[in-house]
């Protein structure tokens, strides 16, 4: 047997890649957990500040969003550059928001009503008067718990 | 011949399978926890009483134009200087809590304090501090939220600070600590008592451009 093989070269045994697949699976696993599908498709641009004192929100059963800024590119021909508010999956106005937060009151239980946290997220673009419209719209119905959605940074810079 | 092995399936491609599943849940995936500043809208005008006049000293006023500049105290500055500037002022005098008095003598135009009771630390000197924030209509967004920022940040160092030298620990911590130990939480409400958060937003002016 021995006696044909070369000295020296004794050729490494390949790895064995039997275990690949187990652990390829439990990565997949684990993503296939901590997904979580996008709920309302964005038709608006939304590019958040940065900002380093950020909180997290608890209770995502407690949170109602409204998002605001430009329209999509693929919107754009049909609805124009002009921020506009979106609210669940559709385009709205100003006038609509009382009815908005109705809904969203109806959706939670009785006891919950009051501690809906209203997270706005806003492009970083966005001039403040939209913002601000809405802001009074919210204080009109007594949606008074906000908050700014914003990423998270280190340190924030003048420009 | 005739008997014939079943011949075993070959697992070799299971793992391009697997992969391509993984990939397809690596792209699709958003760890998107929502974040942000909190803030608490004042409720609305027709059911609170009109405010009382508040002296000049005690408020710091802050500006931002819609070319997203600030003034702040009559004073243009950068956005960067705003943290310091507002912890000067809402700690109002530089050797709080020690040596000051009711009118903060020492300091004219800082804020004066108000002798407040306070569990846990008892009586203490609390500023009359009031930040009030106006912006424009054609501030944008970003700059908006820096402010913000710059501003809670300023409230949470000076919180730190203070816990840090009251009780050893910083506020954060007591934040962390406060659901599962009674003695954290009304720590950390006693430090918030001292330090109260009281930015105020003016309606906005139109004055640059709309929207």
């Amino acid at each position: 047997m021995s006696k044909f093989r070369k000295k020296g070269k004794v050729s490494q045994p390949a790895i064995n890649t039997a275990s690949l697949p187990d652990i390829v699976f439990m990565l997949l696993f684990f993503f296939m957990v901590t997904t979580v599908m996008r709920e309302t498709s964005l038709k608006v641009e939304n590019i958040k500040p940065e900002a380093t004192e950020v909180s997290k929100l608890e209770k995502k059963s407690l949170v109602a969003y409204i998002y605001i800024g430009k329209p999509i590119a693929a919107l754009q021909a049909q609805f124009g550059t002009a921020p506009r508010i979106q609210l669940n999956d559709v385009f709205a106005e100003i006038d609509e928001i009382p009815l908005f937060v109705d809904m969203e009151r109806d959706d939670r239980s009785e006891a919950e009503r009051n501690m809906i946290t209203w997270s706005l997220k806003v492009d970083a673009k966005t001039k403040m008067g939209i913002v601000t419209d809405v802001k009074q719209a919210l204080r009109k119905v007594n949606a008074l718990k906000l908050n700014y959605s914003t990423r998270k940074t280190d340190k924030i810079s003048n420009k | 011949m005739g008997k014939r092995d079943i011949s075993e399936i070959n697992a070799g491609s299971m793992a391009d399978i697997a992969f391509l599943l993984l990939i397809f849940f690596l792209v699709t995936t958003t760890m998107d926890t929502d974040k942000g500043l909190i803030r608490r809208l004042p409720p609305p005008i027709d059911n609170v009483e009109p405010p009382d006049k508040v002296n000049q000293r005690n408020i710091f006023e802050i500006l931002v134009n819609a070319n997203d500049q600030l003034l702040v105290e009559g004073e243009y500055i950068q956005v960067t200087e705003l943290r310091a500037k507002a912890k000067e002022f809402i700690r109002s005098s530089p050797s709080y809590p020690k040596g000051i008095d009711e009118n903060n003598s020492g300091y004219l135009n800082m804020p004066a304090f108000k002798m407040t009771e306070i569990p846990i630390l008892g009586n203490m000197y609390v500023s009359k501090q009031i930040i009030s924030l106006q912006n424009d209509n054609g501030t944008s967004y970003e700059m908006y939220i820096k402010v913000q920022n710059e501003l809670v940040a300023a409230y949470n160092e000076l919180r730190n600070e203070f816990a840090q030298d009251k009780f050893g620990k910083s506020y954060v911590e007591l934040v962390k600590q406060a659901g599962s130990s009674d003695l954290a939480k009304d720590k950390m409400k006693a430090v918030k008592k001292v330090f109260p958060q009281r930015i105020s937003e003016a309606e906005p002016k139109r004055v640059g451009g709309d929207k």
